[in-house]
């Protein structure tokens, strides 16, 4: 909930990724993160690393909040998978040790690039409000339905979120001793049982709310965006960068 | 007549919420729905607003039956959605949209008005009922009061004939209590319907020139304001009002029947 709040105040600042169209940024994401994939040359993924860095601090997002938010997850997951990798591929050893030359380049481009991929992901969701990341899926043709359901859910479950933390909070204001795990366990139990009960009535008064104001089975959505001649330049840039990326990484 | 209620029964779960009810209720009337909790306001507002329906009897809206099957005909239910909005007493219920004018143009674009139509209502209204800086808010962000604001907001913009409110003022601040209700006596330059479910009883003159006093499910009295204030023992068998102990500045305690604001008129 805190990292929720955290974007929505991020993707309100004055900043150069938060001036732009966000059917720009997705798509530009979507390109970056594929040049990276494709990429077999550490220094394109390390440039694109140094360009995802150079936004953020163009766009107010602080380099700290990158570490912690997006790089620890990414180097900590990434790393567990590619550790046995610098053991185990067969090459040159390093100084004798059991690890390869070949090892270590075939664990730094996963580390790296799941760290690029990451770093651009969450640049996305720190300067883009997600509501406007949710409608611009509908440039790669994603059913209206699906968006609106997405946006639904993202906000149901914050709603849910909060209603679980009131009930964890008022259970703790009137415990006084230790529970024994059996007891928790039952209390967890118990607790998921409310919360569905309560999320199967609220989705139903849902239904009806929706009802009541015209909804017959059929969805429909508004695009508010509008380009503007900084967001095509933005475009034209970001396109270019990932072509030059993708070719110079082959 | 805006509704025609005739031998309404709905039951759920085997309690009967609804019992052979039978009212009519004028077009530009202002309604109170008076009753304690469990008293059956809440599914009487449903049932006026075509979202459930009843085991027998029927419900008209300006001569036409709101039924299940009237209201799978597309121009029937375009009509009936356009003419009568409901407000639901809790806001997060009716606020399913990522954003505040999301929120707003959800109704308008169910009924396909045309975009820039919608664009230019959803502004207005935003402006009149003062949220317009809200525009961009997430539900998740906002106070109760504007919670409840952003509600009305989304109902007000299909400029319904008939507006259906569910304990609007429940868990307001006394500010947003005051201009919750400000806002509904203005809308409308006060000829629109508006049909308000509560049991506080401190608004009730400013909120209705009719009222209908439920208590399980039956219609139990019906009439001005004025009266239906006057009338204690209803209000005490309806439980409406109760006796509690409290001091006076004398110094002595007693107990019984309140309506504080009342007294104060």
């Amino acid at each position: 909930m805190e990292r929720a709040l955290y974007a929505e105040n991020t993707a309100e600042r004055n900043g150069l990724l938060q001036g732009l169209d966000a059917r720009v940024k997705v798509a530009s994401t979507l390109a970056m993160t594929v040049a990276v994939a494709l990429s077999a040359n550490l220094w394109v993924i390390g440039a694109v690393f140094a360009l995802a860095i150079g936004l953020a601090a163009l766009s107010a997002i602080p380099i700290r909040t990158l570490a912690g938010h997006a790089w620890l997850g990414a180097l900590v997951f990434s790393g567990l998978i590619a550790i046995p990798a610098v053991f185990v591929t067969p090459g040159t050893p390093v100084f004798g040790s059991p690890m390869t030359m070949q090892g270590l380049r075939t664990a730094s481009f996963l580390t790296l690039r799941a760290v690029d991929a990451t770093t651009l992901i969450f640049l996305l969701a720190y300067t883009t409000p997600w509501s406007h990341i949710l409608k611009s899926l509908r440039i790669f043709r994603v059913p209206v339905v699906f968006v609106v359901i997405l946006g639904m859910t993202t906000r149901y479950i914050l709603l849910l979120l909060e209603t679980a933390h009131d009930m964890f909070q008022s259970r703790k204001s009137r415990r006084v001793n230790r529970l024994t795990p059996a007891e928790n366990r039952r209390l967890a139990i118990s607790s998921s049982g409310v919360l569905l009960h309560k999320t199967l009535h609220l989705s139903g008064e849902v239904y009806q709310a929706m009802q009541s104001r015209g909804f017959r089975g059929e969805v429909y959505l508004l695009n508010d965006f509008r380009m503007r001649s900084r967001d095509w330049f933005a475009a034209g840039a970001f396109a270019t960068s990932a072509a030059a990326f993708i070719l110079l990484g082959r | 007549m805006l509704f025609e209620l005739a031998g309404l029964t709905y039951r759920y779960e085997g309690v009967t919420a609804i019992d052979d009810l039978s009212l009519a209720i004028q077009e530009g009337s202002r309604i109170a729905l008076l009753g304690a909790n469990g008293s059956g306001k809440s599914t009487l507002l449903r049932l006026l607003d075509g979202l459930i329906f009843g085991q027998s009897g029927t419900i008209a809206f300006c001569g036409g039956e709101v039924s299940e099957e009237h209201l799978l005909d597309d121009a029937f239910a375009l009509a009936f959605r356009r003419s009568v909005g409901m407000v639901f007493q809790n806001p997060d219920v009716q606020l399913f949209n990522p954003t505040v004018f999301d929120e707003v143009a959800f109704g308008p674009l169910q009924l396909r008005w045309a975009t820039s139509m919608i664009r230019d209502r959803v502004d207005e209204i935003l402006d009149r009922l003062r949220i317009g800086h809200l525009r961009n808010r997430v539900p998740q962000r906002l106070s109760g009061g504007e919670k409840k604001r952003v509600a009305l907001a989304s109902v007000l913009v299909l400029d319904p004939a008939v507006l259906l409110l569910d304990e609007p003022t429940a868990a307001l601040d006394p500010r947003s209590q005051s201009e919750m209700i400000d806002l509904m006596m203005e809308w409308g330059g006060g000829s629109k319907s508006v049909i308000t479910a509560t049991h506080d009883l401190g608004d009730l003159e400013a909120i209705a020139d009719h009222c209908f006093v439920l208590d399980g499910g039956k219609l139990v009295a019906e009439g001005r304001p004025d009266s239906i204030l006057a009338d204690r023992d209803l209000l005490r068998r309806t439980n409406l009002i109760h006796a509690h102990r409290h001091g006076h500045r004398r110094g002595d305690r007693h107990s019984h029947p309140h309506l504080h604001e009342i007294f104060t008129h």
